[in-house]
């Protein structure tokens, strides 16, 4: 490729002196503009390169005279949220939970940082919308197996349910009425008498049920299962038995269901949240959780 | 350089020594810009345009300090863009940022605005109105008191540096950045209370915003309207390229009558002595030497022409002197204009602005008014919006009932403390529950609303009503009635949607 530089008439630009199949480039100086921009521009970067980290070594990067790291700016920015929330957080750790219900502001505060907190925390079990599952209790209902008292659900919430490892957990086991493997596959209650109790404890929220076996059932439930549940079925929250009168079933509320829940009852397990997180938050989370709209007032003791 | 022709004919005017840099064949694709040096003009539309400067200046320059009394904390600025609070109030109107429409609206009828005007006499926003010749107008101004008029300027433009030269072009630039930085500096004050404000800046308290948003527009001031002038409209702005389409035949715009003026002769007295066809136009230059754009009006219509009028003051004074009618550049239709060429001897009347396209740019110019109009007028100061919980959609509740939760914002836009009563339309057996607030279900929930703000309340709805749940979807309406007033009461609805259980798919 031949290189002629020439000078074109109409431009008076130089051409770059190369040459292909006749065609001819200009050789256009950049815009002063763009040019400058870009020589401000590598100053620029030059300086950056010293103020800032920037040139990769074997273990890491310069670090920049300023040293500057975004890691550090995250740690200074959350310190600057946490001491924003320092006052409402010590006040709130302060307070009983009721008292944070009558006040308008804590009650806001918590009310947010519970629902922040629920949604690293909870919604595993009981879901983004707390309205839980099968085995996993809907928070949002005016149902509570252990009470729903603001001070109830704080306990709940510190100590866990049947959690071993805290020693004032909730603890509350409702015993196996058909064969049970641990004891030798021994059973209280003969299937057909489980037919007969089940039938039973559907009639007490007004669900169908067979008359005739409902009416043998009548007597099996006063002896076996009214010390816990009570004389009418409305359950005991001192000890975590539910009320059968009402109809929220944890564990399905069809016959079967509740057969088999008085066969080999099923019991779910809640942590004790004291172990991982401070007393504000779990104060938070337990207004929180009040305030799903099933909360119950709190009862003057 | 003003040269006298007198040797020819001493009636004869003077004739301008000037090129127009920015004619088609003078200004090859690869040149640099040539500097315009416009001659001050005086005429009909000088004067007019020095009272629009005069005008919308002041507009610019009063209108942040106009006091307007409003109750309550909120500031007694006329005309406030208070982004921090998201308010903007005018006068007595106070918009809330969900009411943008309004501004769009406004947006609306000023492109529309735009659109009828263009097809009526051309671009008077570029000639007239645009900050860009408002401001460039100013710095020329300004430099031909401190510099001279053209020749002079071009004079010193040519002259070696000096200590005359230096502190001429200093008070010149000194006299621009006093400008630029009015220009600036009171843009801030439509953001801020002004007085305020203008406190905190001279002592150094301001926001970093203001004095950052100040500087940005001091630089683009002295820069667009000292040095780019008539580059920002040739090269810059959209504008110029989309007059094409919105010039009509029966657009009035700045013409040169070439039917009257060719063939022109700087000499016409010994041109017609010798027996030649003479036109108007004695080719004196004087409406290149005024114009700020840099082009030659005997061209034509053309882009980078702004429709500033300076030309035709320019050539009516020419006119008058040699003793023919003024008008051999004017406002005039295309039409009109092929008319004459064609021999007809037309002239322009009224009836040329109504014509199918200006009345519909009209029409929906004032349409768009009128329905802003109407709506302020009617509109409350008071609304409700409703958002149902997603997650869960419903709730069982022990008694076999179903429960829904709702977030129930309540916006008091006037600026008193507001009571209103929520109750609920269309929906059997319901009964609301306020959290944060306790007592039995109620079919009323009263809600108190601070001056100029929202209130978020979360209601939860429940009913046992068997109707209501048979349908797995049931609409209902919030009602919020206000209580208190001796005026009249505003009330605010908003429909919404209750969810049950779907029967039809259990079991």
């Amino acid at each position: 490729m031949a290189t002629k530089i020439e000078r074109d008439e109409i431009s008076g630009t130089d051409t770059t002196g190369h040459e292909w199949d006749g065609i001819k480039e200009l050789n256009t100086p950049l815009p002063k503009w763009w040019l400058y921009t870009f020589y401000a521009c590598v100053i620029w970067a030059l300086g950056y390169t010293v103020f800032y980290p920037a040139w990769p070594m074997i273990s890491g990067a310069t670090p920049g005279v300023l040293g500057y790291s975004s890691r550090a700016e995250l740690v200074k920015t959350v310190d600057v949220a946490k001491a924003a929330q320092k006052e409402n957080l010590d006040k709130i750790a302060a307070a009983s939970v009721e008292d944070i219900l009558k006040d308008e502001k804590l009650l806001a505060f918590a009310r947010a940082g519970g629902a922040a907190a629920f949604k690293v925390n909870c919604v595993q079990c009981h879901g983004a919308g707390a309205a839980g599952s099968v085995g996993y209790p809907n928070l949002n209902d005016d149902d509570w197996l252990w009470g729903g008292q603001p001070e109830q659900i704080h306990t709940t919430l510190k100590n866990g349910i049947r959690y071993v490892q805290n020693a004032d957990t909730r603890v509350m086991d409702m015993p196996v009425f058909g064969p049970d493997p641990a004891n030798g596959n021994a059973a209280v209650l003969k299937p057909e008498e489980i037919a007969s109790v089940a039938n039973f404890v559907m009639t007490l929220s007004g669900g169908e049920a067979d008359a005739a076996k409902a009416a043998a059932g009548k007597e099996l439930y006063a002896t076996n299962c009214a010390s816990c549940h009570g004389d009418t079925g409305l359950g005991n929250k001192d000890m975590g038995a539910p009320n059968l009168t009402d109809k929220i079933w944890l564990y399905g509320g069809k016959i079967e269901n509740v057969e088999a829940q008085i066969s080999k009852p099923r019991v779910g397990v809640m942590p004790a949240w004291s172990a991982r997180l401070d007393e504000a938050t779990i104060k938070q989370l337990a207004v929180y959780v009040h305030a799903l709209g099933g909360g119950e007032a709190p009862v003057a003791q | 350089m003003v040269q006298v022709i007198n040797t020819v004919d001493s009636s004869e005017v003077d004739k301008h020594d000037v090129a127009a840099v920015n004619k088609a064949e003078n200004r090859p694709m690869y040149a640099s810009r040539v500097k315009i040096h416009p001659k001050a003009g005086a005429g009909t539309f000088r004067r007019l345009k020095w009272i629009l400067v005069f005008v919308l200046l002041g507009i610019y320059y009063i209108s942040p300090w106009l006091r307007w009394d409003r109750p309550g904390n909120a500031p007694d600025q006329a005309i406030l863009i208070d982004l921090a609070n998201r308010r903007f109030y005018f006068f007595f109107i106070e918009i809330w940022p969900q009411e943008f429409y309004y501004i769009a609206g406004l947006l609306i009828m000023a492109g529309v605005g735009l659109f009828l005007v263009t097809s009526l006499v051309g671009r008077a926003w570029c000639g007239y109105a645009c900050p860009q010749t408002v401001w460039t107008d100013l710095y020329i101004w300004v430099e031909s008191k401190v510099e001279g008029d053209r020749n002079a300027r071009i004079r010193l433009d040519a002259a070696p540096w000096s200590v005359s030269k230096i502190s001429k072009r200093v008070i010149k630039m000194a006299i621009w950045l006093v400008i630029a930085i009015a220009t600036g500096g009171f843009w801030v004050f439509y953001f801020a209370d002004a007085p305020t404000l203008l406190h905190q800046l001279v002592t150094g308290q301001a926001a970093p915003v203001a004095y950052f948003t100040i500087a940005i527009l001091t630089a683009t001031t002295f820069t667009f309207a000292g040095f780019m002038r008539e580059q920002v409209c040739t090269y810059m702005c959209p504008w110029p390229r989309i007059q094409g389409a919105m010039l009509d035949e029966e657009s009035l715009i700045v013409t040169y009558n070439a039917w009257r003026g060719e063939p022109r002769h700087a000499g016409r007295k010994k041109a017609e002595a010798q027996g030649l066809k003479v036109g108007d136009c004695v080719d004196c230059n004087a409406c290149v030497a005024v114009c700020p754009m840099g082009i030659d009006i005997r061209d034509g219509n053309q882009l980078e022409c702004i429709n500033c009028a300076l030309c035709i003051d320019a050539c009516d004074t020419v006119m008058d002197k040699i003793g023919r009618p003024k008008g051999l550049i004017n406002y005039t239709t295309s039409s009109l204009y092929n008319a004459n060429v064609a021999g007809k001897n037309e002239h322009w009347n009224a009836s040329h602005l109504l014509r199918p396209r200006t009345a519909i740019y009209f029409t929906v110019w004032a349409a768009v008014g009128i329905a802003m109009l109407v709506t302020l007028i009617n509109r409350s100061q008071l609304d409700v919006n409703v958002v149902p919980d997603r997650n869960p959609l419903f709730v069982q509740l022990s008694d076999g009932a179903i429960r829904n939760g709702y977030t129930v914002k309540i916006l008091n836009q006037k600026q008193e403390l507001r009571t209103f009563r929520l109750l609920i339309d269309g929906l059997k057996g319901a009964t609301m529950e306020m959290v944060g607030e306790e007592g039995a279900p109620r079919e009323v929930v009263e809600i108190a609303v601070e001056p100029d703000k929202l209130k978020a309340v979360k209601i939860y709805v429940s009913t046992a009503d068997h109707d209501v749940l048979k349908h797995g979807k049931s609409e209902f309406t919030f009602r919020v009635e206000e209580l208190n007033v001796t005026g009249e009461p505003e009330t605010a609805m908003e429909q919404t949607v209750f969810h049950a259980p779907d029967n039809d798919e259990e079991d």
